[in-house]
């Protein structure tokens, strides 16, 4: 029913970073490792869920003048509730997130779907939406973070799996540094929204966004 | 205390850029650094208001932790940003107009601009004094300014004249652009300042 409409459209469709551009900023900033990546991805999609559950029940308490300021007061409240959590479960995460992690407050991802989504939808059509715009985005970040990882270290997975250290793929003085540096975030972006683009143009349908092979 | 601020400013401007070091503020970058007059005026009230924040910021800092409620800095950062947002808006509206009408549009949007927001919980972070969280403010606002600019610039030329292939067009090779500005920034990186 309308529920998979909606899964549909936030990972492929309308997916967040590929095709609405939003939340770039933290999409290029966190992807140095899988790590960091997928901690950042699923710390957006639990909070996206919650504000956009939170929305839609009080959707018609808030008064439409001041929606935009109540948005962002639930928004930074879940923000600072997953960030004292993350400092106290996971403190390597939160160490190498940084400032990223209360910036999620401005992440146009979640306001926008507050905006356009979730102030006029059900509670499980809300729900529902967080969840498929949120992985979308997480989609994203592990596709740049295992390709600028790779490519950058020479690492999978390093924090993650094998007990945390990672596999070593090929030694690290042959990996390309420059990944790892904002350069490198630029590139592979820049990269992948092409290669979406491409597939784009010769299908119709916008299905299958493989591994970023294109970088 | 004056090289303290000057190597602060001199390397939020340069070596630590916030959009090509920082990853701080992509969302305008991209989406509004179309032609440079628009580009130009984002970066000016950008700067502006992340001065003003910086300063105003610090002082909730203080009194956030003077009262115990430092986990609250998220939550009181935005508002006062929001609120600063609304108060220029406000106050440019009614004395300046002239430069109301040039900022209008993105006046509103600087809230949602994480630049600020980073700016100013990197203050928070650091434990700086109050001016030298003023003058980081204005100089990364200045660099913003500065890569929004010089991007802006180049865009312009790239719309006209460059030829790359079809699926790169639009976005894909404004990032490409932003990469190697960014390589090009890193040079600054073993610049000692003082």
């Amino acid at each position: 029913m309308k529920l998979g409409r909606i899964f549909r459209e936030g990972l492929v469709k309308n997916n967040p970073v590929l095709s609405l551009l939003l939340g770039l900023c933290s999409t290029m900033a966190v992807t140095t490792s899988l790590f960091n990546g997928l901690g950042m991805g699923l710390s957006v999609t639990v909070i996206l869920c919650c504000c956009n559950v939170c929305i839609s029940l009080l959707r018609r308490l808030i008064p439409d003048s001041v929606r935009i300021a109540v948005y962002v007061v639930i928004i930074a409240g879940f923000v600072t509730v997953v960030d004292l959590l993350l400092q106290a479960l996971l403190p390597a995460l939160s160490e190498s997130l940084g400032v990223f992690i209360p910036l999620i407050v401005v992440n146009c991802i979640i306001i926008g779907r507050a905006e356009a989504f979730a102030s006029r939808a059900s509670v499980p059509e809300a729900f529902a939406d967080g969840l498929s715009q949120g992985l979308g985005y997480t989609a994203v970040l592990v596709i740049m973070s295992v390709v600028r990882e790779l490519l950058g270290s020479g690492t999978f997975g390093a924090g993650v799996f094998n007990g945390g250290a990672g596999w070593q793929l090929f030694p690290e003085e042959y990996a390309c540094s420059y990944l790892i540096l904002p350069f490198g975030g630029f590139l592979t972006l820049g990269c992948l929204i092409a290669l979406v683009q491409h597939l784009r143009t010769r299908r119709s349908s916008p299905e299958s966004r493989e591994e970023g092979g294109a970088c | 205390m004056l090289s303290r601020i000057v190597s602060v400013s001199l390397s939020a401007i340069l070596a630590e850029n916030f959009i090509f070091s920082r990853f701080l503020g992509i969302c305008p970058f991209v989406g509004v650094a179309g032609c440079r007059d628009t580009a130009v005026g984002m970066g000016l009230a950008v700067t502006f208001v992340m001065s003003l924040a910086s300063a105003v910021c610090w002082w909730v800092d203080r009194l956030l932790t003077a009262l115990g409620l430092a986990y609250l800095q998220t939550l009181a950062f935005i508002l006062v940003i929001a609120s600063l947002v609304q108060f220029v808006e406000m106050f440019l509206r009614k004395n300046i107009p002239s430069l109301y009408r040039s900022l209008g549009i993105y006046l509103p949007l600087i809230t949602t601009n994480c630049a600020v927001l980073g700016a100013v919980l990197l203050n928070a972070q650091e434990g700086s004094g109050f001016f030298e969280s003023v003058f980081f403010g204005a100089a990364a606002g200045l660099g913003f300014l500065l890569a929004i600019t010089l991007f802006a610039e180049v865009r312009e030329r790239l719309d006209y004249s460059a030829e790359c292939p079809k699926c790169f067009e639009g976005t894909p090779i404004s990032l490409i652009t932003a990469a190697l500005i960014a390589l090009a920034f890193m040079g600054f990186r073993g610049m000692k300042i003082l």
